[in-house]
């Protein structure tokens, strides 16, 4: 594992600088195509990452009739992905020298690169990309440089590869860099690096290269090495509680990963949401106090006052504080194999509380081989999108820019509980959406979406139109219907013309002039709305349908004979009529039944039936 | 560990100890009914040394679980009897009592089913016997192929298997705590640690590790190209074999017949970390389970194995 003449000599030493290294993390992006994998191979194998067991495996499962090692087998993980010759998820590889352990998470650059980029890069401190010498700058590499700086990433390194296959030709090199050297540019790097190598034959890697004599920089490993670490200075302090400590009544102390900043006991707090505010007594440690704690270490913290503080609350300093909001801006990745839908409600992980929340509006989406915002008003599998988040309860959060910890949050589809995006804090607030301001009226709105009527209450609303002549038998079959519903388990209500309220009819008899409202209000609450009214006119029906939405909307026509409805008639309505009282039967009703031998409760079975096989309950 | 005077950022241990520590509070405030497995092992060693930190000076707000085949070391037993007794951890034991019942025994059954019933199979059963929603894992990312991939949260449906098309994305320290009734998540705090770092880690930390990483003498047969221990008189020996003492040791630890000795005469922590590193085999070389097939941790993993 390692060729160092102190572990032999003086294993002593050895552990004690050993364990005083520091840890760096980082991305490496590209594809098989670029040489990545051969290029973390060729890291493992050179700084003795790689066991003798598992170089034998490799070496027996390279090509055979070769004495070469394919250095991109050392990187392959699953079977089924073996069996693919596809790398389709982040895998994470370590290796270390004598100043520093890495963390490489090895990301796939064809399928799904864009979710598994974000995945890798979200904790990664440097991103390496690669570059084909021979291809030069593809808009692959301005997209990975773009992801790279989307999720914050302070280095950025390039590897300009396969220089043996050019020559080591220093023009080829110097056109490569200034062409990305421009673009990346204006995405705010802390430092960007290029370095011309040769990951299949080692140059620049970890040994430099005789071969390009004109290159003065670092090689790859020993800008690893040298790579800034240092916090950002005068990052505020931010410390989300994950979990109160309180072994007896005289010890409380609030657990927790300093998410940024420094703290030092007698430093002033505050505690959000309360705006409380007290003083920190100690910073507690399973080796003692300490006098002063800072990102990213797990501490305990104790507080002066007995102040009421739980898991999801954070501690600030009163002059540096975070946004407190419900709504804000952000960049989406998306990772769902659904799309985002405006309509559903969301749980968003921010820190160590999960809130509600919606995505209110898509305003634009990355548009990924020009890199330019273009207009969309949703996001599937891969899209990156800027978008506006409105949360139940208030968030305390920075911009992703200027604090990681406290501008990351992801989303949870509440349905199938998977992670469906990553987002990143641009900024508070956003245009003021209807429901902040309320609804057109200006009063509140629900922010009961419709999806979390559904998963309560196991049903989508529906509105069950009755349609006949009068004394059809409509207010019968309603009422059966309710019952079967009900004992199917669903919630159903009849809207019931013998009801004064409900049934105030419109003019000529017609349905009442709020039942396209009332029906939709309904529908909306998640119930199933039957309605028994008179409704004569087909285009009164046509306006239901089409307030309700035609997929929430099933019209039954009560075909009862117009002799059984005369005798069965108790309102006189046939008696004032003269005659036929006006209807007008549906053209392609959903169902059709007839009171005329069917007793209320098979006609209720029947349409229950019906109503099953369209999916409404 | 003790924090370097006006040192800016954190050592490599110091990051590895912040994340994990951070890992075993979220579960803990996450889940209702959480539980540790615990191996007897270094790694299970070092993550329990992490979790007494994670909640000091209270104590651990889980239980401690151990999955016995009952061919685990002696020592190892005594070890985790004492080492529970003197921090007071509320340790849990399961035994599979059907592989018991029918005597499932690594000689008779090979190694493949007698894993699957005393080990996968028993580890299910205790689960769902105590209800618990999230179970820690001392496994490492760096330990095995397969691994590399493997999540922090790894999720489980309701038969305690692994899908590893089925995996959620995980960003910064994020973890989706989410799951329906009957699903679990299997957490694992040390994913990020190598074996370099859990030896270093010990070192520093000086925390007490079963006799049996030691070299010592030991009564041992040679058998398939293994040092087995004659650990007690269950052993079954081949004819013409004739157990020898030799110095060895243990780089992992398991059931006594499935788990390889080494030849070795360190005694000592630096020897142990000496050994390690001029030895180019990797970890799970040792254990014999691994080699029933290829891609077979994998295939344990979907069935439910750590």
């Amino acid at each position: 594992m390692s060729d160092d003449p102190l572990i032999s000599s003086n294993i002593e030493e050895y552990l004690r600088r050993h364990e005083h290294k520091e840890l760096l993390r980082f991305v490496a992006v590209g594809s098989v195509d670029d040489g990545k994998s051969t290029l973390i191979g060729r890291l493992l194998h050179d700084t003795h990452g790689i066991y003798e067991d598992q170089l034998s495996a490799v070496k027996r499962a390279s090509k055979q009739g070769t004495d070469e090692i394919d250095f991109s087998l050392f990187t392959d993980g699953l079977k089924a992905e073996r069996e693919q010759g596809i790398t389709i998820d982040v895998a994470y590889r370590y290796f270390s020298t004598e100043t520093r352990k890495f963390i490489i998470a090895d990301t796939p650059g064809h399928v799904q690169y864009t979710r598994n980029m974000a995945t890798g890069a979200s904790t990664a401190d440097l991103a390496i990309i690669l570059i084909d010498a021979r291809l030069g700058v593809l808009q692959q590499s301005r997209r990975h440089a773009f992801i790279a700086s989307l999720l914050g990433i302070r280095h950025l390194c390039v590897c300009v590869n396969k220089m043996d296959l050019v020559g080591f030709d220093e023009d080829t090199y110097d056109a490569i860099c200034i062409e990305l050297g421009r673009f990346v540019e204006r995405l705010g790097f802390g430092g960007v690096v290029f370095i011309p190598v040769s990951a299949l034959e080692g140059d620049n890697v970890v040994s430099r290269s005789p071969r390009a004599p004109w290159y003065q920089g670092p090689t790859l490993l020993e800008h690893l090495e040298s790579a800034s670490l240092a916090p950002v200075p005068g990052s505020a302090f931010r410390y989300p509680v994950q979990t109160v400590i309180r072994p007896n009544l005289d010890y409380r102390a609030f657990a927790g990963q300093i998410a940024a900043g420094a703290i030092a006991p007698g430093d002033e707090v505050m505690v959000l949401p309360s705006r409380q505010r007290s003083r920190v007594v100690a910073i507690d440690t399973f080796e003692g106090e300490l006098e002063k704690a800072h990102a990213p270490m797990s501490v305990s913290l104790r507080l002066a006052d007995e102040i009421d503080i739980s898991r999801g609350d954070m501690l600030v300093l009163p002059d540096q504080l975070p946004t407190v909001g419900r709504r804000f801006e952000a960049m989406l990745v998306w990772m769902g194999e659904r799309a985002l839908d405006p309509e559903r409600s969301y749980f968003l992980k921010h820190t160590t509380q999960y809130v509600r929340a919606e995505v209110e509006h898509v305003a634009h989406t990355i548009d990924l081989e020009t890199l330019q915002p273009a207009p969309a008003t949703h996001l599937e599998l891969n899209d990156i999108g800027r978008v506006v988040v409105s949360c139940h309860r208030p968030l305390y959060f920075d911009a992703y820019a200027q604090s990681r910890a406290t501008g990351a949050f992801v989303l949870i589809d509440s349905i199938t509980n998977n992670t469906v995006a990553a987002g990143m804090i641009v900024a508070a607030g956003g245009h003021e959406s209807e429901r902040e301001r309320g609804g057109p009226s200006g009063r509140p709105r629900s922010s009961v979406s419709r999806a979390e009527r559904h998963e309560r209450l196991g049903q989508s609303g529906a509105a069950i139109w009755l349609s006949g002549l009068p004394a059809s038998g409509k207010s019968s079959v309603a009422f059966a219907l309710e019952r079967v519903l009900f004992d199917r388990g669903k919630v159903a209500t009849v809207m019931d013309p013998n009801d004064d309220v409900t049934g105030e009819l419109g003019p000529g008899g017609s349905s009442p002039t709020h039942a396209p409202e009332l029906a939709r209000r309904l529908a909306d609450a998640g119930l199933i709305g039957i309605y028994a009214f008179e409704s004569p006119l087909a285009s009164d029906r046509a306006q239901i349908r089409e307030r309700v939405g035609p997929a929430r909307y099933f019209e039954v026509h009560l075909a009862t004979p117009l002799e059984v409805c005369r005798t069965r008639d108790t309102h006189g309505t046939y008696d004032r009529a003269h005659g036929t009282p006006p209807f007008e039967p549906p053209a392609s009703p959903d169902l059709v039944v007839s009171a005329e031998h069917d007793d209320p409760d098979s006609i209720a079975e029947q349409i229950a039936g019906a109503l099953a096989q369209r999916g409404l309950i | 560990m003790q924090q370097l005077a006006g040192a800016r950022t954190l050592t490599h241990l110091q990051r590895l100890e912040a994340e994990s520590i951070h890992i075993i509070r979220e579960v803990a405030a996450e889940f209702d009914n959480p539980v540790m497995l615990y191996s007897i092992g270094k790694d299970s060693s070092v993550m329990v040394h992490l979790a007494q930190k994670a909640f000091h000076p209270g104590p651990l707000p889980f239980p401690l679980l151990h999955v016995d085949t009952t061919w685990k070391f002696r020592a190892m037993i005594e070890f985790r009897d004492r080492f529970c007794q003197e921090h007071g951890f509320d340790l849990r034991v399961h035994t599979n009592p059907h592989g018991l019942a029918e005597n499932i025994n690594p000689f008779d059954h090979g190694s493949q089913k007698y894993t699957t019933v005393m080990k996968t199979q028993a580890l299910l059963q205790a689960l769902a016997a105590g209800g618990y929603d999230a179970a820690f894992g001392g496994a490492r990312r760096d330990e095995e192929r397969s691994r590399a991939k493997e999540r922090i949260y790894s999720f489980r449906d309701r038969h305690g298997q692994w899908d590893p098309k089925n995996q959620r994305p995980e960003l910064w320290n994020l973890y989706n705590a989410k799951i329906t009734k009957g699903e679990s998540i299997r957490a694992f705090p040390l994913s990020n640690w190598t074996e370099l770092d859990v030896w270093l880690y010990v070192h520093l930390e000086k925390i007490p590790i079963v006799p049996l990483y030691f070299a010592a003498e030991r009564p041992v047969v040679e058998r398939d190209g293994a040092l087995i221990m004659v650990d007690d008189d269950r052993m079954r020996l081949r004819p013409g074999e004739q157990p020898r003492l030799e110095r060895v040791r243990f780089r992992t630890l398991g059931c006594y017949p499935l788990s390889g000795a080494i030849r070795s005469s360190a005694t000592t922590l630096p020897e142990i970390i000496r050994e390690m590193l001029l030895t180019k085999q990797s970890e799970r070389q040792g254990r014999l389970i691994d080699f029933d097939e290829e891609g077979s941790m994998e295939t344990k993993k979907r069935e439910g194995y750590f």
